[in-house]
């Protein structure tokens, strides 16, 4: 297979191939899955739940590893490289959205938001007047120093999204992130992606089972037994 | 976590306190030996037993010999005291030199009569080489003297017998009978000492045991008394007189304090063991309940160091506040103690709890509460660094 060489390419993955052992059979989750992503684009992987889709999500954003294949991130391989670059690139190029919003409830909102960019070496001070300043453009202005758990889901999600974005990323994975809302907030969630995307011109690759939200992406991508059908 | 940092604070303030009362004890007893009598005893002079041929060359005109100590016979006390002294000025370490003759005897005062150990010294030497100007509770030691037929009586024998300042008394040995004048009474604070002797001029004690020349004994100070074992083994070795040091004198007594001290900080350590224990309970606790938000910071760029680091910031906050806290109320309490009346006669002699204020009881306190605290911290903080995000990830999702 060959890949474009396209300068807005974000991500390529090639013939990822990935399994776990499940008593005594191996169950192969990933079988040669290859894909490219460009700066600005947004596209989604549709398929039947256990097809590999979150395996595929964590394999792209460094926290899992493939069995075989390589990732190739801004042309740099990463799959087998080492952990503290594989952090490094997920703390400052990488942004994550999960089915829950997975905030840590003892810290307020824009604490939060702030966490990413104060890994990044930023001041307390400038990582929460950098975070108070996503989370206004995401509507959030009032919640900013409120607990996490004190938000309604939509708005848990939105800082969570806020949180993936704090660093400014290249490209954002998100693993259901609709999954969990009902279709006012997904569509309000998903204009946030689609927006984001525009403006930074953000990557985003989307797991998602609702097919209005996918239609609305510029690519699907469908995926069954671990392997992209066209 | 409250409980444990509790524990902590306890911990270190029993550690603290406990040893404060064992080591003052043990500091108080020390000075007390030291000022009634003094680091090293000098006394009998070896007589080297030789002879003993180890090997002989086949025609006999080479013999190996050596001298042994074993089953060594002394000659009693010092017999040339004057040359001794004069070998002994030449430790540098030494400060004080006093030539003293003992013996027994019984005093009477009319009605009375009590047994005795009589000390015959030179006081303007004796001072030098103990407290014994400060031990004189009663009287004036410049009275005792100027006057060679005056005697320090100690203040329990003073007690008993009903004896005052100026009384006369006779001391009565084998040979004869000597009056005295009270020059003074003291007290040593060691009751074996203060029921049991009495202070006499040195040459009144030669006539008094007819020893007009030797048989006594020299009582040392020096300036380090932690020293006395080794100068006292240098003294033994160049003039081959027995040489004792307080530590190896007083080596029972020691001994006990040593056990004392020793068992307390390990019954103390306890404490700070178990609040140990605690603290690891409620950082495991946490590293279980915490692993989805662990989960979540290794998937935003947190490294497994930077994992750890909030655990261990957390065991250092916690071992800070214990330290500081533990250490104030240790030296509160100790202060507390110290004022508590604790009236003990034996050993030696004291109306309140003798307390020993030393920076190395706070320091141990810190240094075994560390370990415990960062041993507690690290196994947490390192599961915790060891998670693996996407397994956690994937699972909550």
């Amino acid at each position: 297979m060959t890949f474009s060489n396209n300068q807005n390419l974000v991500l390529q993955a090639q013939d990822l191939e990935y399994s776990f052992i499940d008593g005594e059979e191996r169950v192969n989750v990933l079988q040669g899955i290859s894909l490219e992503l460009i700066a600005g684009e947004v596209a989604s992987v549709v398929g039947p739940s256990g097809c590999g889709k979150s395996t595929l999500l964590y394999l792209l954003g460094l926290l899992d590893r493939p069995e075989r294949g390589d990732i190739f991130f801004e042309g740099n391989s990463l799959a087998q490289s080492s952990d503290q670059i594989r952090t490094t690139w997920r703390n400052e190029k990488i942004g994550f959205v999960f089915q829950f919003h997975f905030l840590i409830k003892e810290l307020t909102v824009r604490e939060n938001v702030s966490l990413p960019l104060r890994k990044l070496g930023m001041s307390e001070q400038d990582a929460l007047s950098k975070a108070e300043g996503i989370l206004e453009r995401l509507g959030l202005a009032d919640k900013i120093d409120r607990f996490a758990n004190k938000l309604s889901g939509g708005e848990q999600q939105r800082v969570a999204i806020a949180r993936a974005l704090a660093n400014s990323p290249k490209l954002l994975l998100a693993d259901e992130p609709t999954g969990n809302l009902d279709s006012t907030n997904s569509q309000r969630v998903f204009d946030v992606f689609l927006q984001f995307a525009q403006e930074e011109k953000i990557a985003v690759l989307l797991v998602t089972h609702n097919p209005e939200i996918a239609r609305r992406c510029d690519r699907i991508i469908r995926m069954v037994d671990g392997k992209i059908v066209i | 976590m409250s409980m444990s940092l509790l524990g902590i604070i306890l911990g270190i303030a029993f550690f603290i306190v406990t040893q404060a009362q064992t080591s003052g004890f043990e500091t108080f007893f020390i000075q007390t030996i030291l000022g009634s009598n003094g680091a090293i005893r000098v006394s009998d002079r070896f007589q080297d037993t030789t002879g003993t041929v180890s090997q002989v060359s086949e025609d006999g005109s080479t013999k190996f010999i050596f001298n042994s100590r074993e089953g060594a016979r002394y000659s009693v006390g010092i017999q040339n005291p004057d040359l001794l002294k004069e070998g002994i000025s030449f430790f540098n370490s030494v400060t004080g030199v006093s030539e003293t003759l003992e013996g027994n005897g019984v005093i009477e005062t009319g009605s009375r009569s009590q047994s005795v150990e009589f000390l015959g010294i030179r006081t303007e030497d004796h001072v030098l080489v103990s407290d014994l100007e400060n031990q004189v509770i009663i009287g004036e030691i410049g009275d005792f003297s100027s006057d060679k037929m005056s005697v320090l009586v100690g203040s329990r024998i003073a007690q008993r017998l009903n004896i005052k300042i100026a009384d006369r008394l006779y001391l009565k040995g084998a040979l004869r009978s000597i009056p005295l004048r009270v020059g003074g009474i003291f007290e040593t604070g060691v009751s074996q000492i203060d029921k049991r002797r009495i202070y006499i001029n040195l040459q009144t004690a030669r006539a008094f045991t007819g020893k007009k020349s030797g048989g006594s004994v020299f009582q040392i100070a020096i300036k380090d008394p932690d020293q006395a074992t080794q100068i006292s083994a240098q003294m033994q070795e160049t003039f081959g007189h027995r040489v004792v040091s307080w530590q190896e004198r007083e080596k029972v007594w020691l001994e006990v304090f040593r056990a004392l001290r020793i068992s307390s900080a390990i019954t103390v350590s306890s404490i700070l063991l178990l609040s140990g224990l605690g603290i690891f309970n409620v950082f495991a606790i946490m590293v279980i309940e915490k692993t989805r938000d662990i989960a979540i910071l290794r998937s935003i760029g947190f490294t497994p160091s930077d994992v750890s680091a909030i655990f261990l910031w957390q065991g250092v906050i916690v071992l800070a506040a214990g330290i500081t806290l533990g250490c104030l109320v240790g030296y509160l309490c100790t202060h507390g103690i110290s004022r508590i009346p604790l009236r003990i006669r034996g050993i030696f002699t004291t109306d309140n709890f003798v307390v020993n204020w030393d920076l190395n009881h706070y320091l141990w306190a810190s240094v075994i509460a560390a370990v415990f605290v960062s041993i507690a911290s690290w196994i947490p903080a390192r599961r915790a660094s060891r998670i693996d995000p996407a397994k956690i990830l994937r699972e909550a999702n």
